[in-house]
């Protein structure tokens, strides 16, 4: 029996929560040594014995004998999970209860409390995404660092506070009263968007640690449309929206390895099932009041996906997009992606007009995307000496070796 | 051909779930080739690391852990080979290496009746 990739991560996840919602939130700590030692006892076994051919039930099912044990000998000196009350501490109920919770909705319904509990708005939003890339995603530490170009240190630090604040909340988020429910939902949508974006724009240079963080952001996102409360119309564009980017994923990289932008890339290596994915969730986010920016941010993916080349793209329609998604979440980056579109649409002249035009321009001064867009303007122009300045200036900005490279060859082709 | 039994000691396990998966995926592959190859007799089995060690005239039970935890014996294989010198080199390829752990190769006496 072959692993499937990431199993180990996945299943780490998957028991964290589970253990989390047994031991109570305030041992987080123990439910975290239970997986390891589920995980060192797999590891030892599976050496002399092979892999079994359930691998994920094998590591549930050694996690909960593990959870027995912890509760038979720590129900003294402890307090578990208030939610469950008293039924943890009678040998009678122990493990009819312990079976229970591992049961899978439960386990599905786990992963969501833990989602939850996890987007807690006392916790800064990156926080809340290592949080959840930690303890959900089964990430650690050094990983997470590297896939946001962090320190060590400094990733260590915000997983051990948002652990604190979490272990303080004395309780998992309840996912059953529908208020509670829906303002937390906007929070938690916001943090899978924030984790999909690491994975699309991010600056880990190695694209596999990206794709997997999209991946796990679509993972729970779909977590989240499978549960009633959760399946509103606002995730399903999230969802959309993942999609539409995600089926890009694989075009975003030449055969060299350098980024090619989406005017560049071959469009034929677009992943059609992800787009028709995208296009049922679109469909299925279309209903009720209330619009949100990644109703909008999906449509204008879903315009890019439906152009067979880049030069069929609808930029009026992009532009009109653009300009729904400036008075929803107005903020600088929108600003320029609209002027880039408008560019597109009436050409670099107007494009540079829009960009001017931007209010707090200041703002993406450290950004590499707003030197090498007025360089592409510039260009497009015949202005190549221009051009190369800003282009250089883009450069000198960039976050890893792609962009770098990416941003050298527009440098190049200025001359 | 010639018995062998390779004692495996210590070894830090990973400190993340990727780190493990990659440490069983080197485990399996290792020990297929070597199945492929006729060299298991038998696969062995994984040791707990805790237990009671008994000793003396006094014959007094003392808890583990027995030696410093690097190193324990975590488990056993009873391997095939031509001699030492290829039961070596066979277990030059055991992933334990990559996480600081050894392999004690140790050839079964042969007894001539």
């Amino acid at each position: 029996m072959e692993l499937s990739d990431h199993l180990f991560r996945r299943e780490a996840g998957r028991m964290v929560a589970t253990l989390t919602r047994i031991l109570g939130v305030h041992n987080l700590a123990l439910a975290e040594d239970v997986v390891q030692d589920a995980f060192c006892r797999a590891l030892e076994v599976w050496k002399f014995r092979g892999v079994p051919e359930n691998p994920s039930a094998w590591l549930m099912a050694t996690a909960k004998n593990r959870a027995i044990d912890v509760l038979r000998r720590e129900r003294t000196a402890r307090t578990f999970a208030p939610e469950l009350g008293r039924l943890l501490e009678s040998e009678w109920t122990i493990v009819p209860i312990v079976e229970e919770q591992f049961g899978a909705t439960a386990i599905k319904d786990d992963q969501l409390r833990m989602m939850f509990s996890c987007c807690n708005p006392r916790l800064p939003e990156e926080a809340q995404v290592a949080l959840v890339l930690h303890i959900l995603c089964g990430f650690s530490v050094d990983e997470i660092a590297s896939a946001f170009v962090s320190s060590h240190a400094a990733v260590e630090k915000r997983i051990s506070r948002a652990k604190k604040v979490l272990a303080e909340s004395k309780k998992l988020f309840d996912i059953s009263g529908p208020d509670d429910f829906s303002r937390r939902l906007i929070a938690v949508q916001r943090a899978l968007y924030l984790l999909f974006n690491e994975g699309y724009h991010g600056a880990s240079p190695e694209s596999a640690v990206r794709a997997e963080l999209c991946r796990e952001a679509m993972r729970l996102t779909a977590l989240l449309f499978d549960n009633p409360l959760g399946a509103t119309p606002a995730t399903y564009a999230l969802a959309a929206l993942m999609c539409f980017h995600a089926a890009r994923l694989p075009a975003r990289v030449d055969a060299l390895g350098n980024l090619s932008s989406l005017f560049d890339q071959d469009r034929s290596r677009w992943d059609a099932q992800l787009v028709a994915e995208g296009q049922k969730l679109l469909d299925l986010s279309a209903t009720g009041p209330e619009i949100t920016e990644y109703h909008i941010e999906a449509a204008i993916a879903c315009v890019h996906a439906m152009a067979q080349r880049a030069e069929d793209t609808d930029w009026g329609r992009i532009v009109s997009l653009y300009d729904t998604l400036m008075r929803i979440r107005p903020s600088p980056v929108v600003a320029l992606n609209r002027a880039i579109a408008v560019a597109q649409h009436e050409g670099p002249r107007r494009g540079l007009e829009e960009i001017r035009a931007i209010a707090d321009l200041d703002r993406l001064a450290a950004y590499p995307f707003y030197h090498a867009a007025l360089g592409e303007f510039e260009f497009r122009s015949g202005r190549n000496e221009i051009a190369r300045e800003h282009f250089r200036k883009a450069l000198a900005l960039a976050r890893s070796p792609m962009e770098r490279r990416f941003l050298d060859q527009r440098v190049g082709a200025c001359q | 051909m010639s018995e062998f039994v390779f004692l495996y000691r210590g070894g830090e396990p990973g400190r993340s779930p990727e780190q493990w998966q990659q440490s069983m995926q080197k485990w399996s592959a290792w020990m297929k080739q070597l199945t492929d190859k006729g060299h298991i007799q038998h696969p062995g089995h994984p040791l707990e690391r805790s237990g009671k060690l008994v000793k003396g005239k006094q014959k007094a039970v003392t808890d583990g852990p027995f030696a410093e935890a690097k190193d324990v014996v975590g488990g056993y294989t009873l391997v095939e080979a031509r001699d030492l010198d290829q039961a070596v080199e066979i277990s030059k390829g055991c992933p334990i290496f990559d996480v600081d752990g050894a392999v004690e190769v140790r050839p079964v006496m042969k007894l001539s009746t």
